[in-house]
């Protein structure tokens, strides 16, 4: 045990056809650190952990495992070394608890096969003690929060003994207090001897809590550096190769005329009996962003669908420029002037086996333009018209309009819908989610796009999880909490901490003035 | 990233043809291993005599008459892949085209026997009879989500009892046989008489004379090609092809942008039924087959169709060639040594190469993943020979 590193990725190099995922990458984790991994998507973040946990064969480079070299070839491997991780998206049973998500694989059994739960609990609760980790053995997983549940799963790697810990991108789902829970909860493991990756692109989190940080960029490795010699401004040059604006450029808003009207509206939901929206009004005026803001499942994305017209109202009334759209079909509403920035692309927002050209006419295909009044497409038109956006809006692909849209990067395909919805010259732009998974360049661009329209004079009902997106871009705030909306912020007076309070239900206002 | 030429190999289309040729050959041979061992003696002259069909026949004038046969055939066998792969497109899995095709056969032969009509409005009505069919499977889809392969099953057995009930009216009084579709049967003085109506049967277009006089070959392949061609420009040229490819590929995205997914649904099934119907009228209004009315089995022409549309690749141009080959070697199996084999071995050794179709996936995967693996190498001998 002479080495002070606990594991050491060298010199790793990961090629598949056409790209070289990662070029050269070190990364050496001290026993005792929290150690961050920075990068933007496509970075080659995942790829280097992949070859971590021997999900893919690295073509050149060692991994050491306390100063040993050690051959990884599948997970079994990794955790055998004591490697365990704590995925973005919780692998996690359901309708199991969370004692039984724990011990799932690794079961203390008697001889004839039963299960001894009474260890595996003494075990849990003694772990949870020692390490801060509040869960309820008992508790359902379907029943507990989303912070509950990210504490099951670093149990889950403290039940096995792992020694080394990686957390990728767990702040994510997070309220910010569930956030500084976590991180004190890294604190502690810090202490007591663990090391731990922790992967991420959110800086402030990164300087509040990594003693050094490993920045990846476009596969290649850029350096590491300890947090406290360094400033966030530093962190992102090096992330993204030059320096970024973080804060969005806006100037005052001026609200106009109302354009939409959200009166007393109620959404069924799809997976429970109560309704997912329950009686939600609020306005939006032209040259406004009014943003929605909550955690993920408290009725944004029902809300949008009654708002677009992709589910029913149960009841209540819309109304688009003093027009009623209440019981508009999604062409109706399309024609009147609605923009729909969906808040998954690939679900809804793309046809992703459709060519680039194709799918940057969905919403027009059928005007005079692009279709004859026989039904013919007219090829050259669309044609014409992508390479407009294209060049407008640079979106970047393989073979330009004829590129099918699945092979194109994220930020690339979130390009092409924004720049056909706000083309559209819509008097209302609903965005959800716009910049979810898309890096430090394209979200600053998306931003701008979305406050030009503001300033433009469209209203924009923007959804998103995002402190940061939030406070930075809106220009009002309506909290949106198990279906209702709890509260109206001022984006210049409010704090993320009270936020928070909001969005966890913790507080409301007393009665929503109506506007 | 700088734009390259796509190597031969990597090209789509190659690559369909090559898995289809793949799943051809290995189909071939199985049928071939399972021929020896249910009798070693005939197996090579059977997979031979499949594969030949009427090149059996040592005359040229009989091999072209009998290959006009097998052409007769293969019109109705294209218009059901058609039906099959027009469905597929929109995301539909039209098992229904048996069923469709039925009602079109139902339709067409009704007409022309019982109400003595021409062959121009049989086939119409045999359209209507498969779009009609279709569609219910397809309104079922779209407003109470029944699968549409559960009801296009429940379906097909429906309409061939139905159609079975319904020829019966216009069946030979000594046989199980429709009469001939140029007769037309009429009441004369209280008893059922025929009096002929030849203009049922479609015109030959003088394309017999091609075909060493076999009077069945006609209008049916040309109009089936043409409209090959024509499903090929609607769902690539149209807007109503647009709008069904992207319900097909999406039908989340296509909700999303307004597109009405129900009435697509619904069309989408009647079209592909229209295009067994006509399948079906394609067949009958030669005069090639008269209906048993006992038949207690789906016709195999809408099944086949199915493995037709995946052997050509999904695509329209492509089902010509495929439907052309299954045809082929289906009427290859009246070769056999019946001594030895019994005819249904054509069916299994198609059955064979069928199956193996729902590899052509497998094999293009498979191929990309060996030039991957090929290319992976090249980059690293490459860097190797640089560095040395």
């Amino acid at each position: 045990m002479g080495s002070e590193y606990a594991i050491e990725m060298l010199g790793i190099t990961k090629r598949f056809p056409g790209i070289i995922a990662n070029d050269n990458i070190t990364l050496q984790l001290r026993k005792g650190e929290i150690h961050a991994l920075l990068g933007e998507n496509g970075a080659g973040k995942s790829t280097l952990m992949s070859v971590l946990f021997g999900l893919y064969q690295p073509e050149e480079g060692v991994i050491k495992k306390d100063g040993q070299v050690v051959k990884i070839n599948d997970p079994n491997d990794a955790n055998a070394l004591g490697i365990g991780m704590v995925h973005q998206h919780f692998k996690l049973v359901e309708c199991f608890t969370v004692l039984d998500n724990i011990i799932l694989g690794v079961e203390p059994t008697s001889k004839f096969g039963l299960l001894k739960k009474d260890e595996a609990r003494k075990r849990v609760v003694e772990l949870s003690e020692r390490y801060g980790l509040q869960v309820d053995p008992d508790a359902k997983i379907s029943d507990i929060t989303v912070g509950m549940q990210q504490r099951t799963e670093i149990l889950k790697m403290l039940y096995r003994d792992n020694e080394i810990l990686i957390f990728d991108e767990p702040t994510a789902v997070l309220t910010p207090q569930e956030i500084d829970e976590l991180m004190q909860i890294m604190r502690n493991l810090r202490a007591e001897g663990k090391s731990i990756l922790f992967i991420s692109h959110k800086l402030a989190e990164i300087m509040a809590v990594a003693d050094r940080c490993s920045v990846l960029r476009k596969g290649k490795y850029i350096g590491t550096v300890n947090t406290a010699d360094v400033t966030m401004e530093d962190l992102s040059a090096m992330m993204v190769g030059r320096n970024v604006n973080f804060h969005v450029e806006k100037k005052e808003s001026h609200p106009g005329e109302v354009i939409l009207h959200v009166d007393n509206i109620s959404v069924a939901s799809r997976t429970h009996h109560k309704d997912a929206v329950h009686h939600v009004s609020f306005d939006v005026h032209a040259g406004e962003i009014v943003c929605i803001a909550g955690i993920d499942g408290n009725g944004q994305t029902e809300l949008v669908y009654g708002i677009t017209g992709l589910e029913p109202l149960k009841e209540g009334r819309l109304e688009l420029q003093g027009k009623d759209i209440t019981k508009a079909s999604i062409r109706e509403r399309s024609l009147s002037g609605m923009s729909h920035i969906p808040e998954d692309r690939h679900k809804h927002g793309l046809v992703l086996d459709f060519t680039l050209e194709d799918d940057m006419i969905l919403q027009r295909y059928f005007e005079k333009a692009f279709s004859s009044v026989i039904g013919f497409m007219k090829r050259p038109n669309i044609r014409k018209y992508s390479e407009k956006l294209i060049d407008q809006y640079d979106i970047r692909s393989g073979q330009g309009s004829a590129t099918t849209v699945r092979s194109m990067s994220g930020g690339n395909q979130q390009k092409a819908i924004i720049a056909r919805e706000i083309d559209k010259d819509p008097v209302l732009l609903v965005a959800v989610q716009p910049t979810r998974g898309l890096d430090v360049g394209a979200i600053e661009y998306i931003h701008r796009q979305i406050v030009a329209q503001r300033d433009a004079g469209k209203a924009v009902l923007l959804v998103s999880l995002e402190m940061d997106e939030v406070l930075d871009v809106s220009d009002r705030i309506l909290v949106m909490y198990e279906g209702e909306i709890v509260g109206e912020l001022d984006p210049k007076k409010t704090t993320p901490e009270e936020m928070g309070l909001y969005m966890a239900g913790a507080k409301r206002d007393s009665e929503r003035k109506e506007d | 990233m700088q734009k390259e030429r796509t190597p031969l190999l990597r090209k789509p289309s190659v690559q369909t043809l090559l898995a289809s040729l793949v799943c051809i050959l290995l189909g071939l041979l199985i049928g071939y291993i399972a021929l020896l061992i249910i009798n070693p003696a005939g197996a090579g002259q059977a997979i031979t005599a499949i594969v030949k069909n009427f090149w059996t026949y040592s005359k040229p004038a009989t091999q072209i008459k009998n290959l006009g046969m097998t052409l007769v055939k293969t019109a109705p066998l294209l218009m059901c892949s058609l039906s099959v792969l027009f469905a597929y497109k929109v995301g539909l899995f039209n098992i229904g085209a048996a069923g469709q095709y039925v009602a079109g056969a139902g339709a067409c032969i009704y007409c022309a026997i019982g109400l003595g009509w021409g062959w121009l409005p049989c086939m119409v009505m045999a359209i209507l009879a498969g779009a009609l069919v279709g569609s219910i499977s397809g309104v079922l889809k779209a407003y109470r989500n029944v699968n549409e392969v559960i009801s296009c099953i429940m379906l097909n057995w429906i309409t061939l009892y139905l159609v079975n009930t319904l020829l019966a009216n216009v069946k030979e009084p000594t046989s199980n046989y429709t009469y001939a579709i140029s007769k037309h049967l009429v009441m004369v003085d209280g008893a059922a008489t025929t009096v002929a109506n030849p203009g049922a049967i479609m015109p030959s277009l003088g394309l017999e004379k091609l075909f060493s006089n076999n009077k069945y070959v006609g209008l049916a392949l040309p109009l089936a090609v043409l409209l090959a061609i024509a499903v090929w420009v609607v769902l690539n040229k149209t807007r109503l092809g647009y709008e069904l490819r992207a319900t097909g590929l999406n039908k989340n995205a296509a909700k999303y942008c307004g597109m009405q997914d129900r009435k697509n649904i619904v069309l989408t099934m009647a079209i592909a039924g229209g295009l067994a119907g006509i399948g079906a009228a394609m067949l009958y209004l030669t005069g090639l087959q008269q209906w048993s009315v006992t038949q207690s089995s789906v016709p195999a022409m809408g099944f086949n169709g199915i493995a037709a549309a995946f052997l050509g690749g999904l695509n329209p141009i492509g089902t010509i060639v495929s439907s052309l080959f299954i045809q082929h070697i289906t009427d290859g199996g009246s070769f056999l040594d019946m001594r030895v084999y019994s005819a249904e071995i054509s069916d299994f050794i198609s059955s064979l190469i069928i199956y193996l179709c729902s590899f052509v996936l497998f094999f293009k995967t498979t191929l990309n993943k060996t030039l991957d693996r090929r290319e992976e190498k090249a980059i690293r001998m490459a860097k190797g020979g640089k560095a040395s």
